[in-house]
């Protein structure tokens, strides 16, 4: 596949500016985006499963540039949404996808091996993982070390792509397991639930690394979260900023969230910050038959209206 | 318990400008008699009502949220209301979800000349959020 994956790169140099991909990080366990404008750069490149990252969160800042860019099929939502919001040029970007069986989590291969340094890790077919360190070796299985979307993914294929790197896969995984953990979590009394987020909220500690890897959030350096004018919330270390900070985050992506878990992939604290966008999701689904980053000719529901909503019933006091 | 019961509690409304606004003008020049634990904020248009405003309303101390604009189709702005009536019921089905009694929050359509139809839904949502009692009951209680 690697190899595949760089002759489709080599041949797409002349047609753009700059190429995205992945190279080795700061050790065996890290990969990291790399930008690659030269051919000879090629040699740098990584691809297996600890090729997490979702790329695709460079394009709107590079809009004015031709971008090669490598996406899996979660990924390629975040392209599907930036279509639907007119966020980049479809005609500048040039889409290689990469059919997935799924990515790593660092944060449970940590876990798994106690956090002592990671010597070696190799990658065998059918998703065992080796993993050496200075107290031996260890297998675990990518079924077991993923982050939560691949265990529910349904678009393992990239839904937009101008050349594919090997064969498409179709999900085997059921529809309904996707928001299953949304459904099950709304079996728990207002209380628990309002204790759970109180919890996992009072935690955070406003790094905003959440929201830096977010694709869908562009606001960028306007943020309202940092703006004095208007003050929505100040640098107090309390409970009630920190449940607005995420009412902020989880209110702006209403309608937008591709779920790519970026958002939970960067927090340090282990917070569960998609899944509120989730629960959004669901409810837009259910609402407007309505998912983002699947259809480039859909407009997301928050940006739009009927006039008459078959949906939404008038509430009664 | 009584004490808390009895106390009035804290409702802030957000009103358009052009049609409930003034139903609650119309009620107020008819001498309706209502609840006073509605604080009322005026908006230009229900479809102004950033749903962070009714979060940041109930996080800080609000008991209860409720919003009206004029009804749909008669909206000033055309459309503003339909924008409005979406993202009101996003947030309506969010609230349980956090942990917040969505009773806390209405949202209705009232127009200039329903004054007695304003005086109700304050009447009502009031008693309802009586009912439920104050939000923030437990922080309160332990200063
Ligand atoms: S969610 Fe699907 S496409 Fe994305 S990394 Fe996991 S398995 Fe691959
Ligand atoms: S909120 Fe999280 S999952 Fe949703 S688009 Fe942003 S980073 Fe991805
Ligand atoms: S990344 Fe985690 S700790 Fe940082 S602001 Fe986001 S939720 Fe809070």
């Amino acid at each position: 596949m690697s190899q595949r994956l760089r002759e489709v790169i080599a041949g797409v140099f002349s047609e753009v500016d700059v190429v995205l991909a992945y190279q080795q990080g700061f050790d065996k366990l890290h990969v990291t985006p790399c930008f690659m404008t030269m051919p000879e750069e090629i040699n740098k490149l990584v691809w297996n499963p600890l090729c997490a990252h979702n790329l695709t969160s460079y394009l709107p800042s590079l809009k004015k540039k031709k971008v090669a860019v490598v996406v899996k099929g979660c990924d390629s939502r975040t392209i599907v949404q930036f279509m639907e919001e007119g966020l980049i040029n479809r005609e500048n970007v040039v889409i290689i996808g990469i059919p997935c069986n799924g990515v790593i989590s660092v944060n449970k291969v940590l876990h798994e091996t106690n956090h002592e340094p990671i010597e070696d890790i190799t990658f065998g077919e059918n998703g065992e993982i080796s993993v050496k360190t200075l107290k031996g070796e260890k297998t675990l299985l990518l079924s077991d070390v993923c982050p939560d979307k691949c265990k529910t993914c349904q678009y393992p294929t990239p839904i937009v792509y101008d050349r594919l790197v090997g064969d498409p896969i179709t999900s085997d995984k059921s529809p309904d397991s996707v928001y299953a953990d949304i459904k099950e979590f709304e079996n728990k009394t207002l209380e628990e639930r309002l204790q759970y987020w109180e919890q996992e909220f009072d935690r955070c500690i406003r790094c905003y690394a959440c929201r830096n890897a977010c694709p869908m959030c562009i606001c960028q350096d306007s943020c309202i979260a940092e703006t004095r004018d208007p003050h929505w919330i100040s640098q107090r270390s309390t409970l009630s900023e920190k449940f607005m900070f995420h009412m902020i985050h989880a209110l702006h992506l209403a309608g937008r969230c591709v779920e790519c878990g970026e958002c939970e992939r960067a927090c340090p604290m282990g917070i569960p910050v998609n899944k509120l966008k989730r629960k959004i999701n669901l409810d837009m689904k259910e609402l407007f038959g309505y998912e983002p980053g699947i259809n480039p000719e859909d407009k997301p529901p928050l940006y739009t209206f009927k006039v008459d909503e078959a949906t939404i019933k008038e509430h009664k006091i | 318990m009584s004490d808390i019961a009895a106390r009035e509690l804290r409702i802030v409304g957000f009103l358009c400008n052009w049609c409930s606004y003034g139903g609650a003008d119309t009620a107020g020049v008819s001498r309706f008699k209502q609840p006073t634990d509605l604080r009322i904020i005026r908006v230009p248009c229900s479809g102004r009502v950033d749903p962070l405003f009714i979060v940041k309303a109930l996080l800080n101390g609000a008991d209860g949220v409720l919003v009206s604009g004029c009804h749909p189709r008669d909206c000033h702005y055309t459309d503003g209301n339909f924008y409005a009536r979406r993202r009101l019921e996003m947030l309506k089905r969010l609230l349980p979800f956090l942990g917040i009694d969505e009773r806390r929050f209405h949202y209705t359509w009232i127009s200039a000349s329903e004054g007695a139809r304003w005086q109700q839904t304050v009447t009502d949502f009031t008693k309802r959020v009586h009912e439920l009692g104050p939000l923030h009951a437990r922080k309160e209680a332990t200063p």
